[in-house]
Parts: structure tokens; C-alpha cells; sequence
């Protein structure tokens, strides 16, 4: 019997059946997020070790940082960022068991994009005013 | 045709076994990286763009070279553990998977153990 149907058996629906929802939204793009950010922690190491090594070279990884492609992927992970932190602290909630009802997940799924972008607007500010 | 039971052909596979010990440490570092991320953003993100001397002197907080260290080491493991667990769910085929595993595991190490001596020796006078 153990045999049976073997290799015939009904997959699971393939993610392209599904319409999207804000949750599935939202978990892809903090999984997009996480990884996007590799580029940004990596530039960073090599900023700091720049710092580390002569001002010559610290200005010009830092230059290169803060040209127009550079602060783009700088405001860009800085977005990414805010985002993942925001999903992050909402995926430590949800391992309490708490905020599962469709209400509270379509609530705090838009609200954790819309506020990924307040604090992203509000640290650009900070950052080029201080 | 195999002659084994349901339960004899599918025991032991499955699961790699750690799958409880990677997922805590993903949370364990998720909730350190919380107040280590604003400190990050507080002190060390306006330095950028900004002069050599400024940073030098950035780095002479206690306060700010060992945030930046911790901030530093504990994201890239958890930069490895999401990247390896993003590999597993999306590579397929062996050799590229243990490949892909153990650069990025390699890479992630190797990053966060030079952003953190890079802060050190600034710290303790570059």
C-alpha cells in the first residue's frame, strides 16, 4: 500500500493562484528587505574600514557613498530598514499569539508600510538638517 | 515498489534537526538589534558624508564604539541565518545549495569580524 499514487499526489497551490493579500505583502517585502540590506551592511564594513585605514581612502569610499547612486542605495536601505524593523518587532509580537484576527493583521500590515515611510521622510530630515 | 511501511520511509527525514535552535537565534538577535538599530542610526549614520576628523572623534565615545561593534557582529549573524534560510527555501539541487550556504555563512562571519575591528582600531586610535 505504501506506494500508492506516489509522485501523483496533488502539490500544494503554487503562490502564482493566489490574489495577494496584505499579509503576504508585507512578509515578502520584509524577506526582500532583509536581503536587500546585504549590499548596504557590506558597504558600511568597507566605510568603516576605510575610517580605519588612511583619510585618503575614507574619502573616497565616502564619496562614493554619498554620489548620487550612493545615496540612493543609502536611502533606499534606510527604507529597507525601517521596514524590516517595523515588521520585525510586529512578527515578535505575533510569536505571543496575539494580533492573528484578520482585523488587527490588515491594520498593522498597512500600518507598518505607511510608518516605514513616515520614519524613513523623518530620518532623511534629521540627517541632512543635523 | 518498496516494501517499507509509510512511517519506516518518512521517519527521520523532513527536518534538519536545528530547526528550533536557527529560528530562536533569529529571534534572540532580532530583539537585540532593536536598540542597537537606533543607536546605529543616532550615532554613527550622520557621519556619513561627513569628514574623517568627525568620525576619528565619533568613535572616541565608549558609548558609541561598543554599540557600533554589537550592532555590527550581531546583524551580519543575523544577515547569515536570513540568508541561509532564504537559500534553503529557493535553491534547489545540492552542491549549489551547501556552495551558496557556506559562502554566505563564510562572507556574513568574515564582514561582521572586520566592521568590528575597523571600529576597534578606531576606537583605540586609528
Amino acid at each position: 500500500m505504501a506506494d500508492v499514487n506516489r509522485g501523483k499526489r496533488p502539490l500544494s497551490p503554487h503562490i502564482s493562484i493566489y490574489r495577494p493579500q496584505i499579509n503576504s505583502i508585507t512578509s515578502i517585502i520584509n524577506r526582500i528587505t532583509g536581503v536587500a540590506m546585504s549590499l548596504a551592511a557590506v558597504l558600511i564594513v568597507w566605510w568603516l574600514l576605510a575610517a580605519a585605514t588612511s583619510a585618503s581612502y575614507f574619502d573616497f569610499v565616502n564619496g562614493l557613498l554619498t554620489s548620487w547612486f550612493g545615496l540612493l542605495v543609502m536611502f533606499g536601505s534606510l527604507w529597507a530598514l525601517w521596514f524590516h524593523f517595523l515588521g520585525g518587532i510586529r512578527h515578535l509580537v505575533m510569536d505571543f499569539g496575539v494580533g492573528y484576527d484578520i482585523k488587527s493583521v490588515d491594520f498593522w500590515g498597512k500600518a507598518i508600510i505607511v510608518l516605514s515611510l513616515i520614519l524613513t521622510a523623518a530620518s532623511i530630515y534629521c540627517l541632512s538638517t543635523f | 515498489m518498496t516494501y517499507k511501511t509509510d512511517m519506516g520511509r518518512v521517519k527521520g527525514l523532513g527536518t534538519a534537526k536545528e530547526g528550533t535552535h536557527e529560528w530562536w537565534i533569529g529571534r534572540l538577535t532580532s530583539v537585540a538589534l532593536i536598540p542597537l538599530t537606533l543607536c546605529f542610526l543616532w550615532k554613527v549614520a550622520p557621519l556619513i558624508g561627513g569628514t574623517h576628523a568627525e568620525l576619528l572623534a565619533a568613535f572616541q565615545s565608549p558609548f558609541t564604539a561598543i554599540t557600533t561593534i554589537l550592532f555590527i557582529m550581531i546583524a551580519f549573524v543575523h544577515l547569515a541565518g536570513g540568508l541561509q534560510e532564504v537559500i534553503v527555501d529557493y535553491v534547489h539541487g545540492k552542491a549549489m545549495l551547501v556552495v551558496l550556504l557556506v559562502s554566505t555563512k563564510l562572507v556574513c562571519w568574515g564582514m561582521g569580524f572586520a566592521g568590528a575591528f575597523a571600529v576597534a582600531k578606531i576606537a583605540f586610535g586609528a
